[in-house]
Order: C-alpha cells, then sequence, then structure tokens
C-alpha cells in the first residue's frame, strides 16, 4: 500500500521570470508527436518538452520529486500519457492550484497523487525546497510546519491511490 | 430542493444519493475508445485481466476518426489491434470509413437524451448537443469502464448560462460559441456541469447545438448541456427508432452560479493563438494576411457547416496562394456534400482539398497541419501551441473562413455577397 504522507523536493511551474504558469494544457505536457509512445519508461523524457523554459527537465527532475503547478494544470486532451510521463520520471505527486478535471482523473486513476491546493503559489516556497504532504488531512509542511491546508483526496480516490491504481482498487473490492 | 439535469441523469444511473461534491459509481450505457487509445486499452485490458474483458459487449465500441485511413504505420498497427480485440470479444466497431466518434453515436442512434457515455477523446462532452452525458477519460478509466461498465465519478456543481438576445447573418453558432468562450475563459466552467438557456439556444439547429457543446472542455467544464427541442427529439427518435424523452432541470433546481451574455447585434469573432478563448471581433483585427483555412472537426464539421462555406463560395475563386482544406466530420455528411452538389463547388472554388471524413489535424492524423509561422484560420476547437503544428491557428466560423480563403485575408463574411 502507498503512503499517505510525502516528502519530497519541488518544482515550482513558473516561467522565466518566476511568474506562476496558468491553464498548462496536455500538449506543452505531452506533445501530439511523441502519442506512439506507449511503453511508460519511454515517456518521462519527453514531460513537459513542449512548455518553454521546461524542456530540460527530465534532466533535472529525480525520484520522488513533487511539482508545483498553476491553474487549471492538465488542460486539454484525454491523453493518459501527460500523467504518465511524470510517472515515469518517479514523480511522486503534483500540487496544483486547480487541475483540468480529466487529468486529474487519469492522475488519481494511475496511483499518482494529486492535491488541489488554491493559494499554493503565494506560500514561501522555491523549487528545490523539501516539502511532506498528507493526502489524508491536506496538510503541507515546510520544515515541518505548516504551510498550507487543503481538502484531502476523497475516500476513493484514497483507496484507489494506496491500492496502486484504478484496476487494483476494483480487484480488492469486488467490483469486478 | 429540485435537481439540475445531471444530477438527474446520474440519479437514474446511481444507487447512490447524488448530490454535488459526492463521489459515485455510475453505471455507463455506452462505452468506446478509438484509434488514439483504443490499443492501450487493449493492452491494459490484457495486462490486467483474464480474459472476460467486457461487460457487455454490445454496449462497448471502437470509432476510429484521427488517422483514417492509417496514415502511419504505428497507427495501422494500433487499429489492427482494436479490430483484432473486437473479433475476438464481439464487440462493435465503426472502422475508418464512419469519421467522428462522438457524431457517430448520434447519427446512429446509439446516445440519447438522458445517456451515460465515455471514450477516449476530451471533446466527449460534446454529447451534451442532445442533453446526454459524455465524459473523455484516459485509457486507464476507459478500460476499467469496458471491464465493470461502471465508472466512479464526482457529482459536479451545475452553472447556468443565460444567452440573452438574438443574432442574425453574418453572425452563426461558432459566433455564439466564441462569445461565451470571451466570457467565460479558459477556467470558466472549471469542474462544472452547465446548462444553457435563452432564445438563441433554443433556435440552434442540431448541427448549432453540437458547435456549442464541442467547445465545453476549452471552458474547463465537465459537460454542458442544451436541453432538446422537438427538432432533436425528432431525430433522435428517427435514429433510435423508439420515441424519447429529454431531461430537464427541476424549476427549483440549485445552481452554484450564473451567468449571462448577450449576443445582440453579434458579429462575426475570432479566437487568436495561443489560447481559444483569447478571443475578439473580426472587425478588431480584419485584413489579416493568411496563408491557408481548414473547415472541419467536431466543432464545424457538419452538413450546416459545409453549407455555410459552399454558400460563400458558390461561384468563387479561392485566392491563389491559399489552400483550403476541408474535411467533413462523418461518412453521412460526406455523401451529403457529395450528393447535394456542394464538393462541385468546392472543386470550382479551386486550391481546395476534399477529403474523406474525421477529425482532421487536431491530432496530427489527417490533412490540416500548419508550417512554421504559417498563418492558417480553422474551425477547429483548439488553437494551442504546436496542437496543429508549428503555425499559428485563428479560430473562426465555416463561414469566415470561407471568405476569407476567397480574400486572402481574415474578413467578415459579409464582406462579399452570398448567393443562396
Amino acid at each position: 500500500m502507498k503512503p499517505a504522507v510525502i516528502k519530497g523536493r519541488i518544482w515550482l511551474i513558473t516561467d522565466e521570470n518566476g511568474k506562476r504558469l496558468d491553464d498548462i494544457d496536455t500538449d506543452m505536457i505531452f506533445h501530439n508527436r511523441y502519442l506512439h509512445i506507449t511503453e511508460v519508461s519511454e515517456m518521462g523524457k519527453h514531460a513537459l518538452g513542449n512548455l518553454e523554459g521546461w524542456k530540460d527537465f527530465p534532466d533535472k527532475a529525480k525520484e520522488g520529486d513533487i511539482i508545483i503547478a498553476g491553474k487549471n494544470f492538465g488542460a486539454g486532451s484525454s491523453r493518459q500519457q501527460a500523467v504518465d510521463c511524470f510517472i515515469s520520471l518517479g514523480i511522486r505527486a503534483i500540487v496544483a492550484e486547480s487541475f483540468g478535471a480529466i487529468y486529474k482523473r487519469n492522475a488519481i486513476n494511475s496511483g499518482l497523487a494529486v492535491l488541489e491546493c488554491p493559494g499554493i503559489f503565494e506560500k514561501e516556497l522555491k523549487s528545490r525546497d523539501v516539502i511532506e504532504i498528507d493526502l489524508e488531512t491536506g496538510s503541507i509542511k515546510k520544515d515541518k510546519i505548516e504551510v498550507a491546508k487543503t481538502k484531502p483526496m476523497s475516500d476513493v480516490q484514497m483507496e484507489i491511490y494506496r491500492a496502486g491504481n484504478l484496476f487494483e482498487y476494483g480487484k480488492l473490492m469486488g467490483r469486478q | 430542493m429540485g435537481k439540475t439535469i445531471v444530477e438527474k441523469i446520474f440519479q437514474r444511473h446511481s444507487k447512490e444519493e447524488v448530490k454535488p461534491g459526492n463521489i459515485i459509481w455510475l453505471d455507463l450505457d455506452v462505452r468506446t475508445a478509438r484509434d488514439f487509445g483504443g490499443a492501450n486499452v487493449v493492452k491494459h485490458l490484457k495486462k490486467n485481466y483474464s480474459g472476460n474483458y467486457l461487460e457487455n459487449a454490445e454496449k462497448t465500441y471502437f470509432t476510429f476518426d484521427l488517422s483514417v485511413p492509417a496514415k502511419t504505420i504505428k497507427y495501422a498497427i494500433n487499429q489492427q489491434i482494436c479490430r483484432k480485440f473486437s473479433k475476438e470479444t464481439g464487440m462493435n466497431l465503426f472502422d475508418v470509413d464512419e469519421g467522428i466518434g462522438t457524431h457517430v453515436l448520434m447519427e446512429k442512434g446509439i446516445v440519447m437524451p438522458g445517456s451515460t457515455a465515455v471514450g477516449t477523446d476530451s471533446h466527449y462532452n460534446i454529447l451534451g448537443a442532445i442533453g446526454a452525458f459524455g465524459q473523455g477519460m484516459g485509457d486507464t478509466d476507459i478500460a476499467f469502464a469496458f471491464k465493470t461498465g461502471k465508472t466512479w465519478f464526482e457529482v459536479p456543481e451545475t452553472m447556468k448560462i443565460n444567452v440573452t438576445g438574438g443574432y442574425k447573418w453574418p453572425a452563426s453558432p461558432r459566433d455564439l460559441t466564441l462569445a461565451v468562450m470571451k466570457k467565460l475563459g479558459s477556467s470558466g466552467m472549471l469542474g462544472m456541469a452547465a446548462e444553457y438557456y435563452g432564445y438563441a439556444i433554443e433556435k440552434l439547429s442540431i448541427d448549432g447545438r453540437i458547435t456549442l457543446a464541442s467547445q465545453t472542455t476549452e471552458m474547463g467544464g465537465i459537460i454542458a448541456f442544451i436541453s432538446p427541442n422537438k427538432e432533436v427529439l425528432d431525430f433522435i427518435g428517427k435514429r433510435t427508432g423508439r420515441s424519447v424523452k429529454g431531461v430537464y432541470a427541476d424549476r427549483d433546481a440549485s445552481y452554484v452560479k450564473e451567468v449571462d451574455v448577450d449576443v445582440e447585434n453579434l458579429e462575426p469573432m475570432v479566437a487568436s493563438p495561443p489560447k481559444p478563448t483569447n478571443v475578439c471581433p473580426v472587425s478588431d483585427i480584419e485584413g489579416m494576411e493568411i496563408d491557408s483555412v481548414f473547415i472541419g472537426s467536431c466543432t464545424n464539421g457538419k452538413y450546416e457547416d459545409m453549407l455555410a462555406a459552399a454558400k460563400i463560395l458558390k461561384g468563387r475563386k479561392v485566392k491563389k496562394g491559399i489552400n483550403l482544406r476541408i474535411t467533413p466530420a462523418t461518412k453521412e455528411v460526406w455523401a451529403m456534400v457529395i450528393k447535394e452538389g456542394l464538393v462541385d463547388i468546392f472543386i470550382d472554388a479551386g486550391a481546395v482539398v476534399f477529403t474523406n471524413p474525421g477529425c482532421g489535424g487536431c491530432a496530427e492524423g489527417m490533412p490540416g497541419l500548419v508550417g512554421e509561422s504559417e498563418i492558417e484560420l480553422s474551425t477547429t476547437n483548439r488553437n494551442y501551441k504546436g496542437k496543429q503544428g508549428p503555425g499559428e491557428i485563428y479560430l473562426v466560423s465555416p463561414a469566415t473562413a470561407a471568405a476569407s480563403a476567397v480574400k486572402g485575408c481574415l474578413t467578415s463574411p459579409d464582406s462579399l455577397e452570398v448567393k443562396n
């Protein structure tokens, strides 16, 4: 079972002036031209490959990192690769001001933890800081001090995440 | 307390208490995958289960619409994986000749008002055009839906959009849609269901309703319903072979917010890159030089759209140096365009490519791509950077697209006399 508390290094998705980037769509996260790739292990090297200033993200990211994103992160298409490319890099969680609806579903069903935290960009956080997020309480801490508190994942979302993915959850619950 | 449309449809398809914020298990009337995502759905099913892959083969479909016929070996292989799986399991398949999946489901009477349907297409909420619940999902979700016939869903709150006033030529349903997008922006519907009301909405044809519903995702919406009128109910009734009823909101239903959009004296509109909600009147940037034009996609690939373009192009020539590509949404539209003589008008206009039905260039699967720094006017639903090639995409109505193809620059359709 996956842990409810995740600790990791963060990346704030901003422009070159440090300004929050909203409406990052699935084409910026995982471009059309790589949609033929079906192996998750091959997807990581294209993560954020169409987002100005972030093309080197796959080289910078490390296993266990956490992404902090702006509003409507993952707008656009239903492509699973836009989630799987982060799983491929070992990203543990995404905390965003808000998510595109389909993107959020895809992340939860693939076992990638997500928290919606309006105002997260107003907190004293910078890339490479280490934070701790509790998916069950919605608490976000830095140096053991709570910097934000938000709505936690729901029971079903938490159960799917803990089981590993939607398929494993379905088997556990005898729903199939 | 009364219920909104999404709450009513969900309550008919769930045993759990339906209220906004609750997570429920939803029974699915229709589940599909297409030539993008379909092969991954098969892969998930084979990896996670040992046979008995479908809860109900009759309710399960493949619809090929992105690369039709396949233009790359990879697409050809993925389509073949789906064809083989369909034969193995007895599930339905609409092959590369049929057109855009969501449109085919409506044309063939597979979805009806009040249905619940999911597929691997983020524009699945286009089914709101006939008052059905449609939702695009990733391939994990869809594989689970194939296997179980169910999905989990967080009941969204509903917003109400009152479209006030009426509009007339040269404005069209696409311009109404762009006006709504200008008002709401890219997250104005984020995570919500919506219901459209107003005189101009009631007057919309099925094709116009499809145009409006097709842009729900670009405003962040889950689903936007247009309550079916008699024309829609008659159409679906004819296609399903039985009488159908619409699902309508209760008078005392609760809405999270209301937004008014005035379309009185609406002008033709244009969405400049890189966002579909980056909308202004055509008159603000009229005269902008263009390189190419595309008419088609799930947003504007219906017969009404083809007719709007043909009325402009009749007896005229596309300006030298501009190419115009036209892709009907489905085989049915394609056949009508040929039968009614529209394709002759297109050919006479010169520099026109009329293609097999499908999605067009939206996922690089078909004609409709633009080169570096090329400026294209397009009736597709997205102009994100790199979405249809490295060029710049401006979103407009079919009439604006056709008139601009004739003039060689962005222009309002009323700059040309229209011959009926």
